[in-house]
């Protein structure tokens, strides 16, 4: 197939979503057992719309990666997941997410369990200026999970060793977290985040700022972490939503445009936008 | 062969010659502001380090029995006239003197204030009393003056204050050994007097320390708190951008004006006293408070964005993000915005002149509640003042004000190092 003509094609397959209103996300959207349900989520910016009409499930104890070119919404819709696109004054959620049947836009939904129910990863590692322990222990005291000291300790202890960091930080952990590596921090977060236990953990590109045995690590954790948590991951590296995920979803320029299981992601995709993406003729 | 090359090494030499000059521009203003406050520095110092000093005469004071009643207690001696003692003394010393112009030129030697220390001295130790005694007192300003070379004797004795016979005195003292140059001590223990050697900067920094840690809790707090909301939690909508250029405006307004502010509402309005450092805090802190609301909220804004959201990620609460991750790191930058309106406010003059801090007091303030002048109107107070011995008393309070503020910069560095996390 020549470039012009691929290209030429591809921007009618373009032109089929971007411009449809009523185009309809192509696979399933649902999941066996669902932890999270989405439905019909539009998410605006002041004038300008950035997420149309998408609905997926986060399935129970399995990952799904969310992958599509830069821009498509992909953050921004796990950002509604736990609410953290009210801190943006001008961004305006609509449609109805729901955490086990719960709707976590309605007023009684309280924003602050809502973040201890769902845990967030962030792209570059953000450990707080405090030590190791207290950044593990931050979340925990907040939410007075734990009664003694002891306790405490346990949970810190348990949670980095989940986040597979206890063997590196275990005589360190008075020391800065922010004097950690790159990956360390990330997984350091990691442990912040599952020291709470949460039902859910959004990772937003938890490898882009890390080098390939650092992101081993931590896509090694999160096949782990499947086991006892749901997770719903951003990537931009389609190797890493391969290796990482049970099913992936398809984002482009604001929709959803292909949900399924990974395997058929990658091997047949339906829609020709995510053929076209996940071979690498643009995006 | 490569043009590019040719064309950027052509523009090399001029490229390195621009950087050069402009380093040397650099290095010239620093030069000249050194220069200046070098200059301001010699100038000051050099006037008024010999207020430190101040000049005693050693007087033999007849302190017998019959000066006090026939009875030397604690009681007669308060009540004895010790203004009368001196005068009696100096008549003793310098029998060949009368005439009242003579007296009266003989008696200004010693300080009018010598006579509260004479009794303060007897009080404190009545052995002292009971014969004819030698004690040293403060000379009179003009003597002082003299003294530390300030005053020409081949002068036209009509162009002088201290005229002929008494430099005559005074020469003849000083061949008896009864002149004394000493640490000034009332400089910094007394308030402010007409009489030049008997005033002091004690209540002049009384005045200023309570102002300034009046206008501190005040402007401190205040600031703060309103940065914090504007930068975290107020809606970005027109009320805050009218808001926002207000404080900035505000922090370009002319102190006076918030004098005058004061003055209409903190006097007028609530009927608060007038020229107590209570009232100069108040409007003080007024003017603080766009500088620390302003430097407050670039502190704040300079926390990485990472941060709240790793808090507000883990399920704090917006308070408990700011007040756990975002203020502890945006400290140090907020008390360098204090540290900046804390200097303006102790430099400040005009708008406590307005509330009337500007008048003369004597006695030393004990709180903010009573009446009290600060440094820098003491300074203006002083500039303005005929005695000559006030030029270098000018200069000196203009060092301890100096020092002041060398002081609570270097505190509030410390604090601001001891902050400050390297991680």
């Amino acid at each position: 197939m020549n470039q012009e003509a691929s290209n030429s094609t591809s921007s009618l397959l373009e032109k089929d979503v971007v411009d449809n209103p009523d185009f309809v996300t192509v696979g399933t959207i649902t999941a066996d057992d669902a932890a999270m349900t989405c439905r019909n989520v539009d998410v605006h910016y002041g004038d300008k719309q950035a997420i149309y009409n998408v609905s997926v499930d986060i399935g129970r104890n399995e990952v799904i990666a969310m992958i599509g070119p830069s821009g498509c919404g992909k953050s921004t819709f796990l950002r509604c997941l736990n609410r953290m696109n009210d801190t943006i004054d001008i961004c305006r959620v609509s449609g109805d997410i729901r955490l086990e049947g719960e709707d976590i836009y309605d007023r009684a939904m309280d924003i602050v369990l809502l973040r201890a129910r769902v845990g967030m990863v962030f792209q570059k590692p953000n450990p707080f200026p405090k030590s190791v322990y207290d950044n593990v222990a931050y979340g925990v005291r907040l939410h007075g999970l734990t009664k003694t000291r002891a306790e405490l300790d346990e949970v810190v202890e348990k949670s980095l060793k989940k986040a597979g960091l206890w063997n590196e930080v275990s005589d360190r952990l008075d020391k800065p977290g922010t004097g950690l590596s790159g990956g360390q921090q990330q997984r350091l977060c990691i442990a912040r985040a599952i020291a709470i236990s949460p039902e859910v953990i959004l990772m937003d590109e938890p490898c882009s700022a890390l080098d390939p045995i650092a992101t081993a690590k931590i896509e090694e954790l999160i096949d782990e972490l499947r086991e006892q948590y749901s997770i719903a991951i951003v990537t931009h590296s389609m190797q890493q939503a391969a290796r990482v995920s049970q099913r992936t979803a398809y984002f482009h320029l604001g929709k959803l445009v292909e949900v399924g299981p990974t395997d058929d992601i990658f091997t047949k995709p339906t829609h020709g936008l995510t053929e076209g993406y996940i071979t690498g003729r643009f995006g | 062969m490569s043009t590019s090359r040719q064309l950027v090494q052509k523009t090399l030499g001029k490229r390195y010659a621009r950087e050069r000059r402009f380093r040397w521009y650099g290095a010239l203003s620093i030069l000249v502001g050194i220069l200046f406050l070098g200059f301001l520095l010699v100038t000051t110092v050099s006037n008024g380090y010999k207020a430190f000093v101040q000049t005693y005469v050693q007087i033999d004071v007849d302190l017998s029995a019959a000066q006090f009643g026939g009875e030397i207690t604690p009681e007669s001696i308060a009540a004895a006239n010790f203004d009368g003692i001196i005068k009696d003394s100096l008549r003793n010393a310098f029998p060949e003197v009368s005439g009242r112009t003579d007296r009266r030129a003989l008696y200004g030697l010693v300080s009018n204030g010598a006579q509260y220390d004479l009794r303060e001295m007897l009080l404190e130790d009545p052995s002292l009393a009971g014969g004819v005694t030698p004690v040293w007192l403060l000379a009179d300003d003009e003597v002082d003056v003299f003294m530390k070379g300030r005053i020409d004797r081949n002068e036209p004795e009509a162009n002088r204050r201290l005229k002929d016979n008494a430099i005559g005195w005074i020469d003849q003292w000083v061949d008896e050994g009864r002149v004394e140059k000493r640490f000034n001590e009332p400089f910094f223990t007394n308030g402010d007097s007409r009489e030049p050697e008997q005033a002091g900067i004690f209540g002049a920094i009384m005045g200023s320390f309570f102002t300034i840690a009046v206008c501190m809790l005040l402007a401190f707090p205040i600031g703060v708190a309103a940065a914090i909301y504007l930068q975290e939690f107020a809606p970005k909508n027109r009320i805050t951008d009218i808001i926002e250029v207000n404080i900035n405006n505000l922090a370009a307004v002319p102190s006076i004006i918030f004098g005058l502010l004061g003055l209409a509402i903190f006097l007028n309005a609530f009927g608060l006293p007038r020229s107590v450092p209570l009232v100069g805090g108040m409007v003080l802190s007024l003017m603080t408070l766009p500088t620390i609301i302003i430097s407050s909220r670039a502190a704040l804004a300079a926390v990485p964005p990472s941060i709240r959201e790793a808090a507000l990620g883990v399920g704090a609460s917006p308070i408990q993000t700011v007040l756990h991750h975002v203020l502890p790191l945006a400290m140090p930058g907020m008390l360098t915005g204090s540290i900046i309106g804390l200097a303006q406010a102790l430099g400040e003059t005009a708008p406590l002149l307005v509330i009337g801090m500007v008048a003369f007091i004597v006695d030393v303030p004990t709180s903010p509640l009573d009446p009290g002048t600060a440094l820098p109107v003491q300074i203006y107070l002083w500039s303005d003042s005929p005695e000559r011995a006030f030029v270098e008393r000018t200069s000196a309070a203009i060092m301890v004000l100096l020092m002041f503020l060398v002081a609570i910069n270097g505190f509030i560095v410390l604090l601001r190092k001891k902050l400050e996390r390297r991680w």
